[in-house]
């Protein structure tokens, strides 16, 4: 059920940035000067190549992760979506196993694809699409801080990330954070919160979106003014002698595209 | 700046911006730790381009739909063997390499040049077609590819001449 509309999710994902992302890059482009300007350039003139020939926005089309949002799962095969997209070169296969390193060639493999389901009592189902690319994930962290610490040390952890990333994470990027929890779900809150949009930040996601423009880093790492175009925080109840935190880097190419399933329609949300 | 793949390249200064027409072979982690201790379909004197392209087989015929590059810091370890066994003229990628990587391809004459992370659709439009593959074995996403390109770029220098950028 819903495996066409599954398809079309994971299509449009790879080929066109969400509004609030590609107004981000086109604001942030306006600010640079020189080599700075070039890569900027080059994103936006790759936007619309891509979107203008169908094509994937970038050749790495990451891990294949769903979330689900409903008060159940809504009989998906997502194995069989993430196939068909790798067949028809929608998607990258990307999938190995860990240790012998072996690609599965579809995208399927153990636990992949990687389904999250968040129970919401809600009278409908939202399906999310996130092919998070390799370069941002690889520079993610997760660390257990002093609770005594507090929101000063979280900062820190944030910038010592953004900054041991430099240009590897393809810059100008997009922080998820995710505090508290356990230190599995505070992961998992990181990654949720690059779901939401990047233009309604509060004043911490700002506070801390200002001081990472402030290390200069710059698009690709080769300096300038935007190093992060936004910055989203997810909290959770945590325990009493703990403080986890997670900062999740997600590259420019932010891709996420969601669907609503409601009385047996589909509408892209 | 045009530059042609087959040719001898100018001395080139840190920053210049080019465009490459000609082959190249993309290269990333399991290939270039293969060329070690076999030969290499690249060959030496080429342009090496660290890329996991997302191709498609139609009609017997491959297609490139997507070739942006791959982070080039994670070949740092192989890339000094790789650039003295082989000489490649460049080697482009994204994020930049580590200070042992640039000196070897100082003293064989091999640049680094940056080509702008994530924009895939754009190297694919640019390329002319797809010469030959090698080393298929390894998935699609790390085999050798041939691949021919018309101006491809911009490509930043980022190391030439014992300077380089810091990223």
């Amino acid at each position: 059920m819903f495996e066409r509309e599954a398809f079309e999710l994971v299509r449009k994902s790879v080929t066109v940035l969400p509004r609030d992302v590609e107004k981000a890059i086109r604001k942030a482009a306006e600010k640079e000067k020189g080599t700075a300007k070039v890569q900027m350039e080059c994103i936006l003139e790759n936007i619309r190549i891509a979107k203008q020939k169908n094509i994937p926005l970038c050749q790495d089309t990451g891990w294949p992760i769903f979330f689900i949002f409903g008060k159940k799962m809504p009989g998906i095969d997502f194995e069989s979506v993430v196939r068909k997209a790798t067949k028809e070169a929608v998607i990258r296969p990307n999938m190995v196993d860990p240790l012998t390193r072996e690609n599965t060639g579809d995208n399927t493999g153990t636990d992949a694809p990687f389904v999250n389901f968040v129970h919401c009592d809600t009278g409908y189902t939202d399906v999310w699409y996130m092919p998070k690319g390799g370069g941002g994930e690889n520079m993610s962290m997760v660390a257990m801080l002093n609770p005594l610490d507090g929101w000063g040390r979280i900062k820190e952890f944030a910038l010592e990330t953004v900054r041991l990333a430099g240009g590897k994470a393809c810059p100008p990027v997009i922080i998820g954070l995710g505090i508290g929890g356990t230190i599995d779900h505070c992961a998992l809150l990181a990654k949720k919160a690059l779901l939401r949009r990047i233009d309604r930040p509060n004043k911490r996601e700002r506070e801390l979106l200002k001081e990472i423009n402030a290390l200069g880093i710059g698009p690709m790492g080769v300096g300038g003014k935007t190093t992060c175009l936004g910055v989203n925080m997810e909290t959770a109840a945590t325990h009493t002698g703990a403080l986890p935190v997670a900062v999740n880097i997600q590259c420019w190419c932010a891709r996420r595209a969601g669907m609503r399933i409601k009385g047996g329609e589909v509408r892209w949300i | 700046m045009d530059l042609d793949a087959s040719e001898k390249f100018p001395k080139l200064r840190l920053g210049d911006i080019v465009y490459l027409t000609g082959k190249v072979y993309t290269m990333r982690d399991k290939a270039i730790k293969r060329s070690l201790s076999e030969e290499a379909p690249c060959g030496k004197r080429t342009v090496v381009y660290h890329c996991g392209p997302l191709v498609r087989k139609i009609g017997g015929a491959w297609e490139v739909l997507s070739a942006g590059p791959t982070t080039s810091s994670r070949m740092n370890n192989n890339t000094p063997a790789f650039v003295w066994k082989y000489e490649p003229k460049a080697i482009i990628g994204k994020g930049g390499m580590n200070k042992e990587s640039y000196e070897a391809m100082e003293e064989n004459d091999c640049i680094y040049l940056l080509f702008t992370g994530g924009c895939g659709a754009l190297a694919a439009s640019k390329v002319k077609r797809v010469v030959s593959v090698d080393w298929l074995e390894l998935g699609t996403a790390e085999a050798v590819w041939q691949l021919e390109f018309e101006k491809f770029g911009p490509l930043v220098v980022a190391a030439t001449g014992g300077k380089f950028f810091r990223q």
